[in-house]
């Protein structure tokens, strides 16, 4: 799918620069950069490259992501084209440190280290080391591994009682 | 109704509008600018009719677990079993379409102009026997409890396979897999969970999560045997043979029953039928029920306009 480009005078920020300011649909406090998905933007003149890797196979939100970097790089004069990379598969790692900060400012809190190396069963909850966006407090529990999205997990503060989403760690 | 001006509440969402919502606002390919070139050696009708084998599997669990949103015990579970079967349809909707990429005479034909894209032609435009899931993934949910014992097997078998599927040469269904990984990984840690909860709580949770074990444990035979396409796949490095992940998922259920204190049914195989399983599109009659649900909206509106 392509944008009709705008005449050339219109291109005043590079496609990288263009693209690296659409924000995610759902988390709009996150650039898609900040949160990994933006791979790559290739630009020769006017036409402009750019490539995705989604969060999770059937996020619903891919396709806003690609309407939306399409019309922002349109309305910049680029004539885009969004390709997906499924390799390398994204990772929470790839959240940057202004992602993470920005979540938190929003009442989400970040991802941790993702897991590597064998895949354990486990049957007990998980147990990470979730500090509540709200208060700064350690004491929080889990209480649903699914949250609003499929890549949130839900939990509660003790101390100041307030539910939070998590991001999870994949 | 004074309202002259329209013939039917849903003009104003057509109208000039070529966005076709009946199949989705986006018809973009999922693997537009992925190379989907068939590996050396690898014959694209077998490589398609494994994926459509994975993708079915994925598509038909996927609806059945959908069919459980707003009917769930408690909003958390209704929530994370509407993320579980997103997630297996996000799967399904991959392979499908690198089915139909690898070989496009598997792709029904729609009529002249239809906007339907390929991997949803394969979803809503296929008879059931064209379907080649396995059929444990078509029966019905039955209660909470049958439906996490049903969702134990399944994710731990895919799991095993998906894992070994991440090094397949063919590099589409590699990355799939990859990706499937870190999906299912929470849906088996999910349903093990449940389990284990249902065997521990009251008598009645436990009879209940004792009689879907019943129910479930018959349809795991169909799991653990070669088809010969999957045979095939596994033999040029494509697939894997699910003979091959039987023992593991065998240890791994029995980790759960252990925990959860629960004996291993003592149930007769449902085995084939006339020689043929549902990898073959033979199925039990809960697909056509399933299919009934989720293909006849598609069916009567091809060109996605009414």
């Amino acid at each position: 799918m392509t944008v009709t480009a705008a005449p050339a005078g219109h291109r005043q920020s590079t496609a990288l620069e263009v693209a690296s300011r659409v924000v995610d649909p759902e988390l709009p406090m996150l650039t898609l950069a900040d949160l990994g998905v933006l791979r790559g933007v290739e630009q020769d003149g006017a036409h402009v490259v750019v490539t995705i890797t989604p969060t999770y196979s059937g996020c619903p939100a891919m396709a806003a992501m690609r309407d939306d970097l399409l019309r922002t790089l349109g309305e910049h004069g680029y004539d885009a084209e969004v390709r997906v990379s499924l390799h390398p598969a994204w990772t929470s790692d790839w959240i940057s440190a202004r992602g993470r900060a920005a979540l938190r400012r929003h009442g989400i809190s970040p991802p941790g280290p993702a897991p590597s190396g064998p895949v354990t069963l486990s049957l007990l909850p998980t147990r990470r080391d979730v500090t509540c966006p709200q208060c700064g407090s350690g004491r929080t529990e889990l209480t649903s591994e699914f949250g609003s999205t499929a890549c949130k997990a839900l939990y509660r503060c003790a101390d100041c009682l307030e539910p939070f989403d998590h991001v999870k760690e994949i | 109704m004074d309202d002259q001006d329209h013939d039917s509440v849903y003009d104003g969402l057509l109208g000039g509008d070529d966005s076709q919502w009946a199949f989705g606002t986006s018809f973009e390919d999922p693997l537009a600018g992925v190379d989907t070139t068939v590996p050396d050696g690898v014959d694209r009708t077998a490589l398609a009719a494994y994926c459509l084998m994975l993708g079915d599997d994925a598509l038909v669990a996927s609806h059945r677990l959908s069919q459980w949103c707003s009917r769930a015990p408690d909003l958390e579970d209704d929530i994370a079993l509407a993320n579980i079967a997103l997630d297996l349809l996000g799967q399904a909707r991959l392979l499908l379409a690198r089915a139909a990429a690898a070989d496009p005479a598997v792709v029904p034909a729609l009529p002249e102009g239809s906007p339907v894209p390929p991997e949803d032609a394969l979803a809503f435009f296929r008879d059931q026997d064209a379907f080649r899931n396995v059929r444990l993934v078509e029966q019905v949910n039955g209660d909470f409890a049958a439906t996490v014992v049903r969702l134990l097997v399944l994710a731990t078998w895919r799991l095993a396979l998906m894992q070994r599927l991440a090094t397949s040469r063919d590099p589409v269904l590699s990355a799939i897999a990859a990706k499937a990984v870190k999906e299912i990984t929470y849906h088996r840690d999910y349903a093990g969970r449940w389990v284990v909860t249902l065997a521990q709580g009251t008598a009645e949770s436990r009879r209940r999560v004792q009689a879907g074990l019943a129910t479930v444990w018959p349809l795991r035979w169909e799991l653990d045997r070669d088809h010969a396409v999957e045979a095939e796949l596994a033999e040029v490095g494509v697939g894997v043979r699910p003979s091959s992940v039987a023992a593991e998922v065998d240890v791994l259920l029995d980790q759960v029953l252990g925990v959860a204190d629960l004996e291993r049914p003592d149930v007769k195989p449902i085995g084939a039928h006339g020689g043929l399983t549902g990898r073959d599109g033979r199925h039990t009659e809960q697909l056509g029920l399933v299919l009934a649900e989720l293909q006849s909206v598609a069916r009567v509106h091809p060109q996605g306009r009414w």
